[in-house]
């Protein structure tokens, strides 16, 4: 079951990068991991650590206060390429709640809300206005209202954003879909009926 | 109401319809790898069980050795053990799944549809984004989520809101030499890799029409670098000569299989085949590629500055400077295979360049299915891979992805006939260059970047 998302105030990172793939967010070497609390040094990996092991300073998440961030400021296409859930696994052990971005790979942003992790899709200026914020004042909170749909920027502007309505109310409630399909069961089997009737 | 292609069929699959307009699609077919263990074991965790074991089907490729087919012999333990996972708990659902010793295996997206488990109107769902593949045959394909897999093993359905329509039409014919991975490639530069975001291609054209299924798989197996969330091409004669006598196949009447004439798109892309010549990726996003002929561009030439920054980036990474001519461009290896370009076409394409020729630079070749790898032997095209000095080996995923333990070396460059040229993709810090199987051959004989033309 995900964990349900009312709202969030935490802080936010920048991330000055568009086309963020998911083989970057979590290398597929790492697939074949069980889903358990290493993933949060997984998220990232190639970005964080030299291939020593070391930790590259040049990497934004890497440093105070952005390693703490529950919040990520991307550009556009976040999350494109691979189908790879576990992405949003490795984001969630590292502590990140919410992604907002120009767009997402369609495949992440249904895999995201499926998880408790949200994906708020704004503007390219409204998202370049909150990375400049962010970077001018680091460590500064961003908050997000789910029930009301909104973003409030470091300096109190309010963005609007909206989640497909389902999937709004599963996150709310933490509910998850298999539960919830179950119960349209009936017309589930009604529509083999039909279709076997079809064909025989 | 005139309707698409892609709405005809998601029409005929609506098990229940909410008042937003999401819909519950049912799933005719519904593929799964080794990375399935996750859905497997959220299904464990719910006490819930695979509804309908007989419309699944399972291919090890993502960890299948290049170089074995014994599972107890694959000497790392974490690889050894996700296969025999798979293995087990598609035993244990009582599922077909075509194991790595099996006759059938393959990459999914090549071992599907060759062995006739996808048919034209199908709903065909896998957890793997490049299930669009499948869209080739005429159904409506689409990659999904780990939680979405355990949702269609408990209920043979999935929720969806229906995508927008985009219509891609390739007028013309394709100059010899160009294939349906150029087209691809010259498409994904044109839109952009967020080009078809969250839409539904069809391609069309004459273009498309005249390429055999192999190509048409391969270009809907690009559809999701261009964004989408499938792509498709209606069903032909074309297809329905390819389907007959497939292991799986039954017969399908295609008639209304079409987009209705007056059919309503959110958006039109018309590209003109005639243009289209062999292509290659320069960077490290599959809409950073120029035709093999051109020259690598500088950051000063990107249309904005955040693609000036990306190019920058990408260029750094590549190791290389901008400007340069891809035909001066030196690579380390090559690899031929992947559910992209992998096919007994793709294979003819690159043997046809190699023959009676010597490789320069180490060049693996995995074909797509363990069939495709016996029709190849049977035509001798194995012979003309090895007396060229190439590695003719088993079906897998390889080094499209990297996770069954073959990895492109540190700063090492790659021409390849996979689909993602992103960092690190092939191996931490390989640099990949896209190309089609006739361009890969003839940069394995030449140590470049170049067309297959000039070889
Ligand atoms: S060959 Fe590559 S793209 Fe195709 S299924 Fe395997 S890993 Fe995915």
């Amino acid at each position: 079951m995900p964990e349900p998302f009312v709202n969030l105030t935490a802080v936010a990172a920048p991330l000055e990068m568009s086309n963020v793939d998911t083989d970057q967010i979590l290398p597929a070497r790492y697939l074949r991991r069980p889903r358990d609390e290493r993933y949060a040094t997984y998220g990232f990996h190639d970005l964080r650590f030299t291939p020593e092991g070391a930790k590259r300073d040049d990497f934004l998440l890497n440093r105070a206060p952005f390693d703490r961030a529950a919040i990520l400021v991307a550009q556009r296409n976040f999350g494109v390429g691979s189908s790879r859930e576990a992405a949003v696994y490795a984001l969630l052990a590292m502590g990140v709640r919410c992604v907002v971005a120009e767009s997402f790979g369609d495949i992440f942003f249904n895999n995201s809300l499926k998880n408790g992790l949200l994906p708020v899709r704004l503007p390219e200026a409204a998202c370049a206005d909150l990375r400049a914020q962010l970077l001018a004042r680091p460590g500064a909170d961003i908050s997000v209202d789910l029930e009301a749909g909104t973003l409030t920027a470091p300096d109190g502007t309010v963005h609007g954003f909206a989640i497909p309505p389902f999937a709004r109310d599963c996150l709310l409630r933490g509910l998850d879909e298999i539960g919830l399909t179950m119960t349209l069961m009936h017309e589930i089997e009604a529509f083999e009926a039909m279709r076997s009737g079809q064909t025989g | 109401m005139p309707r698409t292609l892609f709405e005809k069929i998601w029409d005929a699959h609506v098990v229940h319809r909410r008042d937003d307009g999401l819909c519950l699609l049912y799933v005719d077919r519904h593929y799964f790898h080794e990375g399935s263990f996750h859905a497997f074991n959220m299904l464990r965790a719910r006490g819930l069980k695979v509804r309908r074991p007989d419309l699944s089907f399972g291919f090890g490729d993502h960890y299948a050795p290049t170089r074995a087919r014994d599972t107890a012999a694959i000497a790392d333990p974490e690889i050894r053990g996700i296969i025999q996972t798979f293995e087990s708990n598609a035993r244990a659902a009582g599922i077909r799944a075509f194991e790595l010793a099996d006759a059938q295996q393959g990459i999914v997206h090549v071992a599907g549809p060759e062995l006739g488990l996808t048919l034209p109107g199908m709903t065909v769902v896998c957890g793997d984004s490049h299930t669009s593949s499948h869209g080739a045959l005429g159904a409506l394909a689409f990659g999904i989520g780990a939680s979405e897999v355990a949702h269609v093993f408990a209920t043979q359905t999935i929720w969806q809101s229906m995508p927008r329509q985009i219509r891609v039409t390739f007028d013309g014919a394709l100059p010899q030499g160009a294939s349906a991975k150029d087209m691809a490639l010259a498409l994904i530069a044109e839109i952009g890799t967020g080009g078809a975001l969250g839409g539904a291609i069809e391609f069309a054209g004459a273009a498309v029409r005249a390429l055999s299924v192999e190509g048409r798989l391969t270009l809907c197996n690009m559809a999701i670098e261009a964004g989408a969330r499938t792509g498709m091409v209606a069903p032909d004669a074309v297809t329905q000569a390819w389907l007959a006598g497939r292991p799986f196949a039954t017969p399908v009447d295609i008639a209304g299989l079409r987009s209705d004439d007056d059919a309503a798109f959110a958006a039109e892309v018309r590209l003109d085949a005639g243009r289209i010549g062999p292509m290659a990726t320069w960077g490290t996003s599959p809409e950073e590629a120029v035709p093999l002929s051109a020259r690598v561009p500088k950051p000063e030439e990107a249309p904005d500055e955040a693609r000036r920054r990306a190019w920058r980036r990408s260029l750094e990474y590549m190791g290389l400077q901008g400007g340069e001519r891809l035909a001066d461009v030196k690579v380390d290896r090559v690899f031929l295979g992947s559910c992209t370009n992998a096919r007994l076409e793709d294979l003819r394409a690159a043997a046809s360049v190699l023959k009676g020729r010597r490789i320069a630079v180490p060049m693996l070749v995995s074909p797509g299915s363990s069939g495709v790898k016996r029709a190849a032997e049977a035509e001798g095209l194995d012979r003309i891979f090895t007396e060229a000095g190439a590695s003719w080996e088993e079906s897998a995923c390889s080094l499209c992805v990297s996770m069954n333990g073959d990895s492109v070396g540190e700063g090492e460059r790659c021409a390849s006939t996979s689909n993602r040229n992103f960092v690190g993709r092939q191996g931490r810090g390989a640099r990949t260059h896209l190309v089609s199987p006739a361009s890969a051959a003839a940069a394995a004989v030449t140590g470049r970047l170049v067309s297959a033309e000039s070889v």
